[in-house]
């Protein structure tokens, strides 16, 4: 009954400290360096490693950018929801955004190339949830993120907007198709 | 002999013991530590961000 | 003037102030509870597809109110009748300033009251993180604002009461394990509020139009150094709880002050840094900033979950043992008191906790897992395993402790109470282990529609998604139906529970404490005795070798589960 009682000898610090202790918090602590090591290792050997690379802006000059390069790879228009479709050159800068309530462009990318997505908000957070990849972004207003990612699937990938933003975020979605070359 | 045994006895609380007997000093570093590692670290960063081309 | 009573069957001196105190404010949290309980089917019953109960604008309005009333609002009133028990009463000491911590009180009462009142409103639906700029009525950050502020009052009474007891004298050496483990979450806490203040406070001036722009990363960084710190404040109270009630149960005693203090001092140091966790995929922060912070400087304070995970049901072993429970490696858990819902809450809590709550959290918590969890249904089915397990399901056990001894009454409906463990924990098991497996599957946390009704293009999540979300939800209707239970038993207790006479010997743990009335007739208690002391006699191998084969097994999850995520991330798409 002593956890709620004052420690018994009054120092306590010197008392020693029993072996099953000493060899759990031993192989607890190994364990530990193991976990945070595998970071750092992952950042040399695996692939999967977001990058940090991003820069202030805001809505008006994200948006600028993204208009510039919708203007520029336009290849067609999604007909369900109007939304153009970009197929842009292989291994270039691409650029999505997120605003109330939908993923712009459409993407239409190739296989195995690697590309430098940019990320930004127009309005409020959003989610970049890539299905059913299952690669899960934060999409923050006034922050332009670029990351490097190389589709190794091809098929249809939905972007699923997994950040709330009010009442349409159910109906956030954005595409992007991936192509065997 | 044996008063002055018994005398420096109370000096000899060991350093972990005294650090951990004080609420304050606990309060300094519990703030001090994620305030500086996190808080100040991470505003720094974004704070330095490059502005957009 | 007597302003102490001695309680018969604890023998813990109550302070008349401290004690009413601890009573409102365990009443206060419980009434947020429930409020958080039914808010929580609301949710529970629109996740689950199938049923889709609440339209949208009533969903993210319930799941808001939810939020904030379990994870801010419940648990914090709870915890500051943790802090005046474990300084006034396990100290033996008068509450230091009552008319501050009734000050503080009453703002924490109006705080969560405006707050609740906004969301009502229903123009602030805005979740408990409330991103900016997405904005809210100016009273919900004001509500938020003076909810703080009353804590961070309690808090330094608590503070305040460590010193007067000090010098008055009222213990001898140090204080005991329970009252530095509260110390640990006050300092959390201090930490947590901090942060609260320092980023709502200038968007509650935002809210009313006198600052015209709040960074939106800024606030994300700083605001989650009071969201993720607020549920670090219930770790270390709990874990100070599981201390208490071995203690009180088995008269467990550390099986070392020193490493169970360390553990805490580990706490103090690098638990806060976890905020980290979710800011891993932000724009703009370095990797060597999410690795330092999200990984607690070297997973220090994993360590330190780890070393209590062994030293809690340890102690408890050892003092079973000594009782004779020696056979084999598990008589004395066997032999525990099972159908006392103070044990079975509290070993609940504890293994959901460990096995479940904490191995995802260090797993969701590594710099690249993350990128296949974040914002994934993934993450309430974490802190549900921490919170509204680990950390709810020992506030309730600790109640039905406190029922007799601060309130003097006898438990209402005993047979429910004894279940009430049992069929809470089942069920947000259930709902836990389902949501984690939706998650996996990219199913989106705050989403009112997995359907997506209503978007111009169109998703189908794979149909074991469907699957894992109605058994998902059939879990959490029990557990709220084990909410309910003990809601019934604890408003029942004080409404209609039998009055206890001095003395019901409840407690066998207490020998030769002489019985008194329920009266404040003592005026000073004598002064807290330091522990018996016993032989520290370590030479005869493990103490607790049923403890030690729980940890390893506790261990070889951890590492399996681990590497399971490092595989699934390997085959997502590489990015750099």
């Amino acid at each position: 009954m002593s956890s709620f009682l004052p420690p018994a000898d009054r120092i306590w610090w010197n008392v020693p400290v029993g072996k099953q202790e000493i060899i759990w918090a031993g192989i607890a602590l190994v364990w530990c360096l193991i976990m945070f090591f595998m970071m750092p290792y992952w950042h040399v050997y695996g692939k999967q490693n977001l990058s940090t690379e991003a820069y202030q802006t805001n809505a008006e000059k994200y948006g600028e950018s993204v208009e510039a390069f919708v203007a520029e790879y336009q290849t067609g228009v999604e007909e369900q929801s109007g939304m153009p479709i970009v197929t842009p050159p292989a291994g270039s800068d691409i650029y999505m955004l997120g605003r109330l309530w939908q993923w712009y462009p459409i993407l239409n990318l190739e296989k195995g190339e690697t590309y430098r997505l940019h990320l930004g908000s127009m309005d409020w957070n959003h989610g970049f949830s890539l299905q059913p990849v299952n690669i899960n972004l934060q999409v923050v207003p006034g922050y332009e993120m670029v990351i490097n990612v190389t589709p190794d699937q091809a098929g249809e990938f939905t972007v699923v907007c997994n950040e709330y933003c009010g009442i349409g975020h159910h109906t956030m979605l954005g595409k992007i198709y991936v192509k065997e070359n | 002999m044996s008063e002055e045994n018994n005398l420096p006895k109370p000096e000899r609380i060991p350093f972990f013991q005294r650090m951990l007997d004080n609420p304050f000093l606990l309060l300094f570093i519990g703030v001090a530590m994620p305030t500086v590692f996190y808080t100040l670290w991470g505003v720094m960063e974004v704070a330095t961000l490059p502005i957009a081309k | 003037m007597a302003r102490f009573r001695v309680c018969p069957d604890s023998g813990f001196y109550f302070d008349r102030s401290a004690e009413s105190l601890m009573k409102v404010n365990a009443v206060a949290g419980v009434v947020f509870l429930l409020i958080a309980g039914l808010l929580a089917l609301g949710v529970i019953l629109t996740r689950w597809q199938e049923v889709h109960l609440l339209p949208a604008d009533l969903f993210y309005q319930v799941l808001t109110a939810h939020g904030i009333n379990a994870l801010i609002f419940w648990v914090i009133f709870f915890e500051m009748a943790v802090l005046y028990f474990a300084s006034s009463t396990l100290l033996r000491s008068r509450l230091a300033a009552p008319g501050w911590a009734w000050a503080g009180f009453a703002l924490m009462i109006i705080g969560a009251v405006m707050n609740n009142v906004a969301v009502l409103q229903g123009n602030s639906s805005v979740m408990m993180t409330s991103y900016v700029p997405m904005q809210a009525a100016p009273h919900f950050y004001l509500g938020l604002i003076l909810f703080a502020v009353g804590a961070l009052i309690g808090c330094f009474v608590f503070l305040g009461t460590l010193v007067l007891a000090k010098d008055d004298k009222t213990y001898d050496g140090s204080i005991p394990l329970v009252t530095f483990g509260a110390l640990t979450a006050c300092i959390i806490a201090i930490f947590t509020i901090a942060s609260g203040a320092i980023i709502l406070f200038p968007t509650f001036l935002w809210s009313i139009g006198y600052i015209n722009h709040i960074d939106a990363e800024m606030y994300r960084i700083i605001w989650w150094a009071l969201g993720h710190s607020s549920q670090q404040i219930n770790v270390a109270a709990h874990v100070s709880i599981w201390y208490l009630i071995t203690g009180i149960l088995f008269g467990a005693r550390p099986m070392s002050e020193k490493v169970s203090r360390f553990a805490f001092l580990l706490y103090i140091f690098f638990l806060q840094l976890a905020s980290a966790h979710h800011i891993l995929v932000d724009p703009g922060v370095s990797s060597e900033w999410k690795i330092f912070n999200t990984s607690y400087a070297m997973y220090l304070a994993v360590l330190a979950s780890m070393i209590h995970g062994l030293t809690v049901p340890g102690a408890m072993e050892v003092a079973q043992r000594s009782k004779g429970y020696t056979k084999g490696l598990f008589e004395w858990l066997r032999k525990a008191p099972w159908g006392n819902p103070v044990f079975s809450g509290f070993f609940f809590a504890l293994i959901i906790f460990g096995f479940i709550g904490g191995i995802t959290g260090v797993v969701m918590g590594t710099e690249q897992i993350n990128l296949i969890i974040h914002n994934t249904i993934y993450v309430p089915a974490h802190f549900h395993a921490t919170v509204a397990v680990g950390t709810t399901l020992t506030f309730m056990a600790l109640t039905y402790l406190l029922i007799p001894v601060l309130f003097r009454r006898a438990l209402f409906l005993p047979w429910m109470a004894k279940l009430q463990p049992y069929v809470f924990s089942l069920g947000m098991t259930i709902m836990i282990l389902f949501l984690l497996g939706a998650g996996t599957l990219g199913v989106s946390r705050r989403h009112w529609d997995m359907d997506f009704t209503g978007a111009a293009l169109s998703f189908e999540y794979p149909g074991t998604a469907y699957m894992m979300m109605a058994v998902g939800g059939i879990g959490g209707v029990l557990g709220v139906l084990g909410g309910a239970m003990f809601l019934i038993v604890t408003v029942g207790s004080l409404l209609f529970g039998k009055k206890l006479e001095p003395s019901a010997g409840l407690f066998q743990g207490f020998c030769g404490i002489p019985l008194a009335d329920s009266v404040y007739n003592v005026e000073q208690p004598p002064r807290l005795e330091r522990a018996e002391p016993i032989e520290h006699d370590h030479s005869g191998g493990f103490e607790a070798p049923g403890t030690f084969v729980l940890a390893l097994a506790l261990l070889v999850c951890f590492v399996v589960y681990y590497a399971i995520n490092w595989d699934y991330l390997s085959s997502v798409w590489p990015i750099g």
